[in-house]
């Protein structure tokens, strides 16, 4: 079946279509448009067009071509089970088919929802503002190097970040905060953590920032982030920590820690794997509302009197103040915030923390028995573990990575003698799977 | 139509927040925690509502939403269309919800998915090479103009200013800032296009890129582009593409053969994914030949057994996006051009500017710049634009974009898109009609049938009150 009559979504028969030309005056539809000759174009894209039966299957077999092989990878994206609930109603098209807030008396409802995902990340932060979300934990990152460059008194250009961050994490970074002149530097790790004594020595009165992240992208549970933090204050730069939702649930709460910005994953819950889409975090401190990026759900009164929401400060945004905005981002991630908050929501607290606790738990269990395989060291960093950990393996990591995908099972090779493997409630059905096949493949 | 929106009312307040609902404290206990007590918090105070409860409430919260499912979303430049379901389904394929560090050889199929949409909005745009990567319309206007900035660097051509006509969405100067450019601003002439001697006057060899929106912002076709193309690569510089409204040129032109060097797609516009409230879009980038060795890393392709690879271009900027964009959003826009194929593609042009061209015959306000394509700018005169949207609300309709762009008094920036009916355009006009007609009193104290009654922006800005904690005590 091949449709041949245009668009299947523009619902004008041939009489109304004539009817409307009628209207407006002219015999064809090409007599609309005013584009010259020496540029147009005849419309041959050669895309055939299919009906939906026929592009159902033909991206099912596409991705049939993925192998079928049972994840244990994390590195910044990682798979939670996502309950049903969450599909269907963030699936109604009430939300789904909606558009940016701009008229928010129509709009309550999603406007409500952002407010709560904002309300949230203040518990699981510590932290009195979070904005309605940015792309990913890359982008807020790179959004926080910005903010820290914007209320920053004095000089200041150096970005310090783990020599550990993710490559892509920290290309990102640099892409954004070229055009403000600011460099990204690398400070040393310590068996897996920030090492505190070489990054204060590093730091000085350029630094704008200090990152660090907990879980780090290896795994594991930093132990003194409240020196980071005093590293930050002493001079007098900012302190910015990654973290993800699940987390920021048990471990050590950033505002206690000194933290100014918190980014990080918030699509660890609401989404399932999706080759890496994202949500980002972003909250921050009272002083710096009017530098935030990204859009803010506030609270008002309508004419009734009666509490309503609406977008607010937007005077910080691209639409309004354009070359001086506090960032250019318009579109973001309402949909996926939605997500998360119906997540966060239906875990309750009991259930964060349960899920939180298992994340470190289950980690170090299956650790131990990787350790226990000839040919293997497990944990490689002596600390503890959040949902994911480094191995280290006698025989090149890329020819294991390749034998245990053979046998089923992908997990990362991320140096020449180290695997990472991560650890949720997703992939625990199968972690007997992966031992064995470690163990073949040593 | 007359159109009454869901309203849970209690007291003061609308539908109760979750944590109004239930508040419940979970204190993380030493004794059974795997982590000693100076790692973990002390507690966390969060709702714990039963699925019943959530379930009711996020569908009370979904009916005091308007969408494009409930009707007309006229707002111009954001291309509100319909989001076909199927693309939801295709999207949903277990197979497809692999990790973005899985080898190449493992993940021919998403590989493939992204090779085939690179071609399809490569063809599309009439550009040499595409990008996935960016998340959305600003990432790929920013990704674009890092693009530019490596080509020149490349060159050896430190350039210091991008040029943007003033009536070009905000995004545009924003993101020229990020990249640390000056931005020069060009005045529309009275015909409401770019104007050339302006242009004349601004180009110079410090113009790194001309960032232009064609059909511009009120609609209008930059007659003048193979001038402007000419004017603006004499000098050195780049003519950058802002793909806000390719809905009207599917087809009919194409940017690659206008002379843009690089482009962005709004998949979320353009190729009909869903808007999701705010987002997630996508933000692909085009560029010609000369610039594909800049394009972020890694990007896919085919290789001569019809396999899938993932490859780094030469002197690639590096990374826009921490992994591969927004995945999902790729697959809803791969699907939507497979569906419509080379005459769907065109028709859903033809139709969005029959629609806007119908729409704006039917209005008894003025449109002062034409002619116009796929969205019109008509004015309000001496309404206020902000005020006759708000009556419009109480109609069954949404109303259009407000008061932008500036060079259109009271402007009602108004794009209905293909997707719209005679009928619909019919009630939608009548909808415009009766609240611009209406009494100052109407008017000012509209909306009356939403969910919220006219809500105090004012009082949001000086006193913001952004999470549920803040409300402690109200």
């Amino acid at each position: 079946m091949t449709q041949t009559d245009g668009s299947p979504f523009a619902p004008h028969t041939a009489a109304e279509t004539a009817a409307m030309l009628d209207a407006v005056g002219v015999d064809t539809e090409a007599d609309l448009f005013d584009i010259p000759d020496e540029v147009a174009f005849d419309g041959a894209f050669n895309i055939e067009p299919r009906s939906e039966q026929e592009i159902r299957g033909e991206l099912r077999r596409l991705f049939a071509r993925n192998d079928d092989l049972t994840e244990f990878m994390g590195r910044g994206h990682y798979s939670h089970y996502v309950p049903s609930i969450v599909d269907h109603l963030s699936d109604r098209a009430e939300f789904l088919t909606s558009y940016t807030q701009y008229q928010p008396e129509i709009t309550q409802g999603f406007l409500q929802a952002l407010f709560e995902y904002q309300s949230m990340l203040v518990e699981l932060t510590g932290l009195p503002i979070a904005n309605c979300s940015m792309y990913d934990a890359a982008t807020a990152l790179a959004e926080a190097a910005l903010l820290a460059d914007r209320v920053r008194q004095t000089s200041g250009y150096r970005v310090l970040v783990p020599e550990y961050l993710r490559d892509g994490k920290r290309s990102v970074l640099e892409n954004y905060v070229d055009g403000a002149g600011l460099a990204v530097e690398s400070y040393p790790i310590d068996d897996g953590n920030v090492d505190r004594e070489a990054l204060a020595e590093l730091a000085d009165e350029e630094t704008a920032m200090i990152y660090a992240e907990n879980p780090t992208v290896r795994g594991t549970i930093e132990e003194g982030l409240s020196e980071v933090g005093g590293i930050a204050d002493n001079n007098e730069a900012l302190f910015c920590l990654g973290s993800d939702l699940v987390a920021l649930s048990l471990l050590e709460e950033p505002a206690s820690v000194g933290a100014d910005v918190v980014v990080g994953e918030a699509d660890v819950l609401g989404l399932p794997t999706s080759y890496g889409m994202g949500l980002g975090i972003f909250a921050t401190r009272e002083s710096f509302l009017r530098q935030v990026p990204g859009r803010l759900v506030g609270v008002s009164e309508d004419a009734d009197d009666r509490r309503a929401y609406t977008l607010t400060l937007q005077t910080r945004e691209q639409h309004i103040r354009k070359e001086r905005a506090t960032s250019n981002i318009c579109t973001n991630q309402a949909w996926v915030a939605l997500r998360a908050a119906i997540h966060i929501a239906s875990l309750g607290p009991d259930g964060l923390v349960d899920l939180a606790e298992d994340c470190v738990r289950d980690a170090s269990a299956l650790a131990e028995r990787v350790d226990g395989i000839e040919g293997y060291q497990a944990p490689v960093h002596d600390r503890h573990h959040f949902r994911e950990f480094v191995v280290h393996t006698d025989q090149p990591a890329a020819a294991i990575a390749a034998d245990v995908e053979a046998a089923g099972y992908a997990i990362h090779a991320i140096d020449d003698h180290l695997l990472q493997v991560c650890l949720t409630e997703t992939n625990a059905h199968a972690t007997d799977g992966l031992v064995a096949a470690l163990q073949e493949a040593a | 139509m007359i159109y009454d929106q869901a309203r849970y009312t209690e007291g003061d307040k609308h539908e109760p927040l979750l944590s109004e609902k239930d508040t419940s404290t979970v204190e993380v206990d030493e004794t059974d925690s795997p982590l000693p007590d100076e790692l973990t918090r002390d507690e966390l105070t969060l709702p714990g509502l039963s699925e019943p409860e959530l379930a009711r409430h996020y569908t009370r919260l979904s009916q005091m939403n308007w969408s494009i499912d409930s009707g007309p979303y006229p707002l111009g430049s954001c291309t509100m269309k319909y989001n076909p379901k199927f693309t939801e389904d295709v999207a949903a394929d277990r197979n497809a919800a692999i990790h973005p560090d899985r080898s190449a050889d493992s993940a021919q199929g998403n590989l493939g998915l992204l090779y085939g949409l690179q071609e399809y909005l490569a063809t599309i745009g009439g550009m040499d090479a595409v990008t996935l990567q960016p998340p959305a319309g600003a990432a790929g206007e920013f990704t674009g103009i890092l693009v530019a900035k490596a080509y020149h660097d490349h060159h050896g051509n430190d350039r210091s200013e991008v040029i943007i006509p003033a009536s070009a969405h905000g995004t545009n100067f924003a993101t020229a800032a990020m990249a640390g450019y000056d931005v020069v601003e060009l005045p529309s002439d009275e015909g409401g296009r770019v104007d050339l001697d302006a242009l004349k006057a601004a180009v110079s060899e410090e113009t790194a890129a001309l960032m232009l929106t064609n059909p511009n912002t009120v609609g209008l076709f930059e007659r003048d582009i193979v001038e402007i193309a000419e004017m603006v690569h004499d000098a050195g510089g780049l003519l950058y593409y802002d793909g806000a409204n390719l809905n009207a040129l599917l087809g009919r032109g194409r940017p690659g053969d206008m002379g843009f060097d690089i482009m962005h797609y709004n998949v979320h516009k353009t190729f009909a994914t869903p808007h999701g409230g705010g987002g997630p879009g996508a933000g692909p980038v085009g560029v010609v030949d000369e610039l594909t060795e800049f394009l972020p890393s890694p990007r896919a392709r085919e290789t001569d057994d019809g396999d899938y690879e993932r490859f780094d271009p030469d002197h690639s900027i590096g990374k826009v996006h921490g992994f591969a964009g927004n995945w999902l959003v790729l697959i809803k826009a791969y699907a939507y051009i497979a569906r419509l194929g080379d005459e769907g593609l065109s028709d859903a042009s033809a139709k969005a500017v029959l629609n806007a061209n119908y729409l704006a015959e039917q209005l008894e306000m003025n449109v002062p710049y034409g002619p116009f394509h796929h969205e019109f700018a008509a004015t309000a005169g001496d309404r206020d634009a902000a005020d006759v949207a708000k009556r419009m609300l109480d109609f069954g309709v949404h109303p259009p974009t407000t008061k932008w762009p500036e060079m259109v008094p009271e402007a009602m920036l108004t794009e209905p898109t293909e997707i719209e009916s005679k009928r619909t355009l019919d009630t939608l006009a009548e909808a415009f009609n009766n609240a611009y007609s209406d009494t100052d009193e109407a008017i000012e104290t509209a909306p009356s049938r939403t969910t919220a009654s006219r809500i105090d922006q004012v009082s949001a800005a000086r006193n913001p009150r952004l999470s549920w904690q803040a409300l402690d005590g109200e």
